[in-house]
């Protein structure tokens, strides 16, 4: 996959090399999930039944989006640190923090609700900032990195909750997770919001191009002038907006803060969006559309299993190996074997 | 400065440790009792057991997330199987031959899909928690007298009239003794290091890399098993819920014990004081008794932080000296 970086250099074919391997990266995940929806098609009753009721559209499509849209917001910070090679594996952890803040200051009388999101917000991003520092700044792997925060952020919303389950009543912070608007859920035009906001930033301007840049060579990007740090800094503390909006989301939907719970595993199933949307762990590129694509795999994945009476917690056995088979055939090894297998037949 | 300078980090964790010992010690009444001092071992001797297979893997550059839910599905795969009439040795045989097998199969998937280990040890983490509650989903107590009487009481050693050393504990002592006679004295060991420290010259130098590194998921599949089997002498029931994080416990012990996650730096000896520390920092909040609970993911997070910067700066300046720490393993 580094050589499709590395094998652009006409400027003027870059463009177009870039649209076929957004179309191309695009054609598996969007494979697995027409698999899915098929599946579900023939076998899982009333799965593609709509209905409007109060000028809002109910069904079980409709639940996967709403559903899905809090790994879908994650998954969108994750691409772009992944694409810098790194992970971030704090995210479920900021969730809880950004709820617990949200939960506190909804219940102090006199604070303006702009300025509970503001703060909520802000305290996410300064948790994403203190990943970025310790990764761009002290040089520490992500993955270390990340887990310091992974640990002790579910120690700091409970800090701030002083350990108990926070609830609220407020119509304007409930109605991020479960309000409506045109239709829809209003989560799910949250994280189409930032899916354009994050494509317009990264492809119609260089920043983009600087990830992948740090991702696939951090050597080679340093000395053509971009400031690896700086570009990693900026990265996480995205993710940390991200992952604050998901907190709002998942606080929202439950109207309460649960330090223990909120965003639990939700790292893992971000991460695992990311990758199932056609971005390399190994970073050098990344892929948001995609990791959109992966992140409604997964909540189709869960909500088929919902659908089909498979319990909760045996439900991850069938998601580890439908995410293992994705993986294999994304591997190098697996892709090799097939282009040889495919070359074969063309040449014959 | 050259030859030492890779010892720096575990010298800091051994005086942390004693720090911590000594401030228990001096702040509360039986801390520093030849019982706390045995249940210390006996309590930890799980994430111990855990501990040595991440020490393992993170060694050879990699990682193990499945550490957790593969400790979970043996103790209720024994507490089943025993429930259904199988005796308490096959019973422990097959738990322990399934978690080696599934190592195996995350090590052949890493070795052979170069598929990064971070996300194929995440599937597996899935898979093994989802196995356990399809084995059986609620917990299980086990009256088998082998578990009740064998092993709570027949099996361990006692020191005097009052106190006696676990058998989970000389479980953990006697794996952390084999580990590290493996780790140091063998040629699989070294060639581990070898591998954490450069796949590539590794392979040039004619070292097996594929093999060990299905070797090593392996050995940590076993020994997540092996833990699994300690902690169902410890609660004598089987539960497919338990040790969620577990993982993280396991490599936090082994980043405190001072190797580094690049792979290829550290030592058996520091994990085992990473897990004695953890003990020990729960030990200090429990008999504080006033502390909530909350503060131990604090502590611990700040304490990774800690070492991982002294980490760097040892790393900084040793390269500054022209010693090159990497590479002298």
């Amino acid at each position: 996959m580094s050589t499709a970086a590395t094998t652009t250099p006409a400027p003027s074919g870059r463009f177009q090399k870039r649209e076929i391997r957004w179309w191309s990266s695009l054609l598996w995940p969007v494979a697995g999930l027409a698999l899915l929806l098929i599946f579900n098609a023939f076998f899982t009753p009333n799965f593609f039944h709509l209905e409007v009721r109060d000028g809002r559209l109910y069904g079980v499509l409709v639940d996967i989006l709403n559903h899905g849209s809090k790994v879908m917001l994650l998954a969108l910070g994750m691409a772009l640190v992944i694409a810098t090679a790194g992970v971030d594996l704090s995210v479920g952890a900021v969730m809880a923090i950004a709820g617990a803040v949200a939960a506190q200051l909804i219940n102090k009388a006199g604070v303006p609700f702009p300025v509970v999101i503001g703060a909520t917000l802000g305290v996410a991003v300064l948790a994403g900032c203190w990943n970025g520092l310790l990764v761009g700044l002290f040089k520490v792997q992500p993955i270390v990195a990340t887990l310091i925060l992974m640990v002790a952020g579910r120690g700091v919303a409970q800090l701030i909750t002083d350990g108990q389950i926070i609830t609220f009543d407020d119509a304007r912070l409930t109605y991020i997770g479960n309000g409506s608007f045109v239709g829809l859920p209003f989560p799910v035009w949250l994280s189409m919001g930032m899916l354009a906001v994050t494509v317009v930033l990264t492809r119609k301007t260089a920043v983009g191009l600087f990830i992948e840049s740090v991702g696939d060579n951090q050597t080679a990007s340093t000395y053509s002038g971009i400031r690896a740090g700086q570009v990693k800094f900026l990265v996480y503390a995205f993710s940390g907006l991200c992952a604050g909006l998901a907190g709002l989301v998942a606080a929202s939907n439950i109207k309460c803060a649960d330090s223990n719970h909120a965003g639990l595993f939700l790292e893992l199933d971000a991460i695992l969006a990311v990758v199932i949307g056609g971005t390399s762990l190994t970073g050098g590129r990344f892929f948001l559309v995609g990791s959109i694509v992966g992140a409604l795999f997964i909540q189709t994945l869960t909500t088929t299993m919902y659908m089909r009476n498979v319990s909760a917690d045996v439900a991850p056995v069938p998601k580890a190996l439908a995410i293992l088979i994705v993986c294999v055939l994304q591997s190098p090894t697996a892709r090799k074997k097939m282009t040889g297998f495919f070359r074969r037949r063309n040449a014959s | 400065m050259r030859t030492y300078s890779k010892y720096i980090p575990l010298f800091a964790t051994g005086l942390v440790l004693l720090s911590l010992y000594l401030v228990g010690c001096i702040s509360f009444k039986g801390f520093g009792s030849l019982r706390a001092f045995v249940d210390l071992f006996g309590d930890n001797s799980f994430l111990g057991i855990a501990a040595v297979g991440a020490t393992f893997v993170i060694l050879s550059g990699g990682i193990d997330l499945s550490v957790g839910s593969v400790v979970a599905f043996t103790s209720i795969l024994i507490a089943s199987l025993v429930g259904h009439g199988f005796s308490p040795l096959t019973a422990i045989g097959i738990a322990l031959l399934a978690g080696t097998v599934f190592g195996t199969f995350m090590g052949f998937l890493i070795s052979v899909f170069e598929m990064p280990p971070f996300l194929v040890t995440l599937a597996g983490m899935f898979l093994a928690r989802g196995l356990g509650f399809m084995v059986n989903p609620q917990s299980l107590a086990i009256t088998h007298p082998f578990f009740l009487e064998r092993v709570a009481n027949g099996l361990s050693i006692p020191l005097n009239d009052r106190i006696s050393i676990p058998f989970t504990a000389t479980c953990y002592v006697v794996t952390f003794i084999i580990a590290l006679i493996v780790a140091h004295y063998t040629r699989f060991g070294r060639t581990i290091y070898a591998v954490g420290g450069d796949e590539h010259s590794a392979a040039l130098m004619g070292l097996p890399v594929g093999r060990t590194k299905i070797l090593i998921y392996t050995l940590s599949g076993f020994c997540s098993a092996l833990a699994g089997v300690v902690f169902t002498f410890y609660t004598q029931s089987g539960d497919p819920a338990v040790c969620v994080g577990l993982e993280l416990q396991a490599i936090a012990a082994v980043v405190i014990g001072g190797t580094l996650l690049s792979g290829g730096v550290g030592f058996m000896a520091g994990t085992a004081m990473g897990v004695l520390i953890l003990g020990l920092i729960q030990n200090i909040l429990n008999f504080k008794g006033n502390v909530s609970s909350w503060w131990t993911p604090i502590i611990v997070g700040f304490l990774i932080l800690v070492f991982i910067l002294l980490q760097n700066a040892v790393v900084l300046v040793s390269k500054r000296f022209g010693g090159k720490l990497g590479a002298a393993g």
